[in-house]
């Protein structure tokens, strides 16, 4: 029999896993975590631990469910029409799934950045401080510091001090995802999901967005969805694969960014990583 | 990336109502109570329009004379000088409109002056208040042109009126046939008549219909621009030069005018909503079959 | 070639048609000028202001041409509509959009298609039979100032949520979702972000809603009492610039008549301002 690498797919594909290292305690946890959209699967039955204070990165196949995989860890999910999600999840000893969950406690804690950059259409100012005052994580006195201590964290202060009144529309792209990111860190969340957080920026922005992500390891946990492997390989600490297999996605191999990358325990890992297929 | 659909009502739990002086749960509270308000205003109009008007409401007060001023009899000669007022309104603002939205939407490009003015100009009739549609008409065709105080003058006015929202709707239909018609037609060498008589205007016709039909709606709601136009006259018309007065102008004068006339008045309301939700509800009809095509065809 | 020239039948056809509809504006403006020429000319300027009251004559020379009293009447009538109409309607379309379920939504908003397609005359015969004898029950005579604003507030109410409630239809997901990422609760979402992306819509659908209460002529004549007066209560009656020319064109003469086209011209005028307003605001807030 040739080994076509349509073959190597297993049925039920047994995900490669390494046990989670005690030196880095999961904050997130899925189990047989699935997500339909009406009758279409978008992936299923995926079983994962995510360390707390690490970069992991997430790859894969267009359409394998990576996006939808980070909308279940904020309840993004709920937007979309007759989109549903089966399993567990668990953030850090919450029940994300329950109903009962508070999820715009939970949307505090875990802060997502989109492929296009999206800031509210307000000012500068009102983008970071309509979340600070809605949470009332500070008062209306001392807003103002909270944001400049946001903005010169995202490098961002020096480029729009003098205009922090006008429409966040008129920053380039690479700013307004910057703005994005101070958006979400101004929360002080304790997770960072990043979509393709690059992949709308030219290459000198990227690099700025890219060493801003880097910045972050060790203060928050962050996740981040990349077609770009050179980067996940450069910033990653964790890395996932995904792939779409009978029409749904699956997590075929996860554990430390270089041993998926160097050393791929599945051939569909080895073959994606090589170019063979993409 | 597509912008996908949001379901807006699951973005967030339902308020707590347990939750004291939390904005959500008072929102929701106002706007609950203000939903609840216009709702009840909208029943309270709906049911005195059925209870006062409903018993009039007989296959002979359709078809009879009004007698008495309008206190007694039927509508028949209003509802057919109503039919004759909107006949002469359609048959000038109809090709009219209809002629217009086509040069808008097939002959000339985006920011062609001549276009531009011709916007312009719809846009601003489109605000002028009725009365002084009714003043126009007035100065216009019963003194200028000599026609008095008839149908035909009151037609005229209101084919003035609603010539924009007749060429504008007209207008959107022609634009949602998409481009590959006309690439196709250009492709097999059919001139612009052609194309427009075998193609466009059959693939747009739920959109030329739907300008019509709200045309007609805007027509027949109308009552201050036939004041001093069409008149008042409630005999049966025997021409279009004879005067006549429309439904709405009846409601008007029975309510304002004729002590004892409001039961009549009603029943006349009822027949005029009772149209104009048929009318509207056809517009809506043949808007849905637009969008669908739209879509379908995207 | 025969079919290139039936070709050019048709655009020298459309162009025509074109013309006679873009006239028809000029036209009437036209008409306008030249019916209220007269008195123009011989009331002038000043008088429309000054003048000690509202008793016009067929020529200017005996006659009082003081349009104030009534300018206040339709500004009273349509401002108070207007304040009331828009915080319910745009509190129809927060309800129908954020916290309404969907079934109830759907009805709710076929219930204000309803009532924007009723015509105004119906609404000036409910208000006349309906709500006049309950203000008149408090205060006689019950046609009042109060009577023209609450019938001109249901009738502006459906045109500005209607509009409102597309403006916020019209809020691109991206926002949506980036204010559900950021954890806002759905008063910060609607406040901060919906508004903000859809205050052209809304300022637009106010405009018009205002541009509808000045212009609106049969609901007022019906319910409003018609008695010149610079009103100085919700209770009294008053007359609107409207409703005058509804009433007194039957019988005007000379300077009278032509002192009716001057107040149609600046109802006309005002009107104009206000939707070309609109326009400007549409197409400059507009966020891309
Ligand atoms: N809102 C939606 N409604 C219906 N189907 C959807 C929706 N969003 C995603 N899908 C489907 O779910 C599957 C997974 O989509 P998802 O966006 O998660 O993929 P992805 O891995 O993020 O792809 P990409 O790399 O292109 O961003 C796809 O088949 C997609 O068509
Ligand atoms: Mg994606």
């Amino acid at each position: 029999m040739t080994m076509t690498p349509d073959t190597l797919i297993p049925t039920k594909p047994v995900a490669v896993t390494v046990p989670p290292r005690p030196d880095h305690p999961p904050i997130i946890r899925a189990e047989n975590l699935s997500v339909r959209y009406g009758d279409h699967r978008a992936f299923d039955q995926v079983t994962w631990t995510i360390a707390r204070g690490r970069i992991t990165a997430l790859i894969g196949p267009s359409g394998c469910g990576k996006t939808s995989f980070l909308t279940c860890l904020n309840r993004l999910a709920d937007l979309v029409p007759r989109c549903s999600v089966a399993g567990t999840l668990d953030i850090d000893g919450m029940d994300v799934l329950s109903a009962a969950t508070d999820v715009i406690a939970l949307r505090r804690r875990v802060g997502m950045i989109f492929q296009k950059p999206n800031p509210f259409p307000v000012s500068i100012r009102r983008n970071i401080a309509l979340p600070l005052l809605d949470h009332r994580l500070c008062d209306r006195r001392t807003v103002d510091d909270h944001i400049e201590r946001t903005l010169r964290a995202v490098g961002l202060w020096g480029e729009v001090k003098d205009r922090l009144n006008q429409s966040a529309f008129c920053l380039s792209g690479g700013q307004q995802q910057r703005l994005c990111l101070a958006r979400a860190l101004a929360l002080k969340p304790d997770i960072l999901l990043l979509d393709e957080p690059c992949s709308a920026l030219d290459p000198i922005s990227s690099g700025v967005v890219e060493d801003l992500i880097v910045s972050l390891r060790g203060r928050y946990t962050v996740v981040i969805v990349t077609h770009n492997l050179a980067q996940a390989k450069r910033i990653a600490d964790d890395a996932a694969f995904f792939w779409l297999d009978g029409g749904a996605g699956r997590l075929i191999e996860h554990g430390p960014c270089r041993s998926v990358f160097e050393n791929p325990a599945h051939p569909l890992t080895r073959a994606y990583i090589h170019g063979a297929r993409g | 990336m597509h912008d996908q659909a949001i379901s807006w009502h699951a973005a967030w739990p339902a308020p707590r109502l347990s939750a004291r002086r939390n904005p959500d749960r008072f929102i929701a509270i106002t706007a609950w109570l203000g939903a609840i308000a216009v709702t009840t205003v909208f029943f309270w109009i709906v049911v005195d329009l059925i209870r006062l008007g409903g018993a009039q409401l007989t296959p002979a007060f359709i078809t009879n004379a009004p007698t008495s001023a309008g206190r007694a009899g039927g509508i028949g000669s209003v509802l057919v000088s109503t039919a004759l007022i909107l006949g002469v309104c359609l048959a000038v603002s109809a090709p009219l409109g209809i002629a217009t939205a086509i040069l808008l939407a097939e002959f000339t490009r985006e920011g062609n002056r001549y276009c531009t003015a011709i916007r312009r100009s719809l846009d601003t009739l489109a605000g002028v208040p009725s009365i002084v549609f009714g003043l126009f008409g007035y100065a216009f065709f019963c003194v200028y042109l000599r026609m008095g105080f008839s149908i035909l003058s009151g037609g005229l006015t209101l084919a003035c009126m609603v010539l924009p929202i007749l060429t504008r709707t007209a207008e959107q239909g022609l634009r949602s046939v998409p481009d590959e018609y006309r690439y196709a037609a250009a492709a097999v060498g059919m001139t612009r008549t052609q194309t427009l008589r075998q193609l466009l205007l059959p693939a747009a016709m739920p959109g030329l219909v739907a300008g019509v039909v709200l045309g007609v709606g805007r027509a027949l709601a109308e009552t201050a621009a036939l004041l001093y136009t069409s008149g008042y006259a409630d005999r049966m018309p025997s021409s279009l030069a004879d005067s006549g007065r429309s439904l709405s102008i009846h409601i008007y004068d029975l309510a304002m005018n004729v002590p004892g006339g409001e039961p009549n008045a009603y029943a006349t309301a009822l027949v005029l909503v009772g149209l104009l939700i048929a009318i509207n509800a056809t517009a809506v009809w043949l808007g849905e079959r637009w969008t669908h095509r739209k879509l379908s065809t995207a | 070639m025969s079919r290139s020239r039936t070709d050019r039948w048709l655009l020298v056809g459309l162009r025509a048609s074109g013309a006679v509809t873009g006239a028809v504006v000029l036209l009437v403006i036209a008409f306008l000028l030249i019916e209220s020429w007269p008195a123009s000319r011989h009331v002038g300027l000043s008088r429309w202001i000054t003048d000690p009251s509202w008793y016009p004559t067929s020529s200017a020379a005996d006659g009082r041409f003081n349009l104030v009293p009534m300018l206040w009447g339709t500004l009273a009538a349509a401002g108070i509509a207007v304040a009331l109409a828009t915080p319910l309607a745009l509190l129809s379309a927060v309800f129908c959009r954020f916290y309404a379920p969907p079934t109830i939504a759907r009805f709710y908003r076929r219930m204000i298609q309803l009532l924007a397609g009723i015509p105004s005359v119906v609404y000036g015969l409910w208000g006349l039979t309906a709500l006049v004898p309950l203000i008149q029950h408090f205060r006689p005579p019950g046609t009042s100032l109060l009577a023209g604003a609450a019938v001109l507030t249901l009738m502006i109410l459906p045109t500005i949520a209607l509009l409102a409630d597309a403006a916020l239809a019209n809020v691109p997901g991206d926002h949506l979702r980036a204010a559900a990422a950021a954890g806002l609760s759905r008063p910060g979402t609607i406040r901060g972000v919906v508004f903000p992306a859809a205050r052209a819509g809304i300022f637009t659908g106010i405009l018009l809603g205002t541009g509808r209460a000045i212009g609106e002529t049969m609901a007022v004549l019906m319910v409003c009492g018609n008695i010149v007066q610079t009103p100085t209560s919700l209770f009294d009656p008053i007359r609107t610039l409207t409703a005058n020319i509804a009433l007194e064109m039957a019988y005007a003469m000379g300077d009278h008549r032509s002192a009716l086209f001057v107040s149609g011209l600046a109802l006309m005028a005002i009107v104009i301002a206000l939707v070309a307003m609109a326009d400007r605001i549409g197409r400059g807030y507009a966020y891309a």
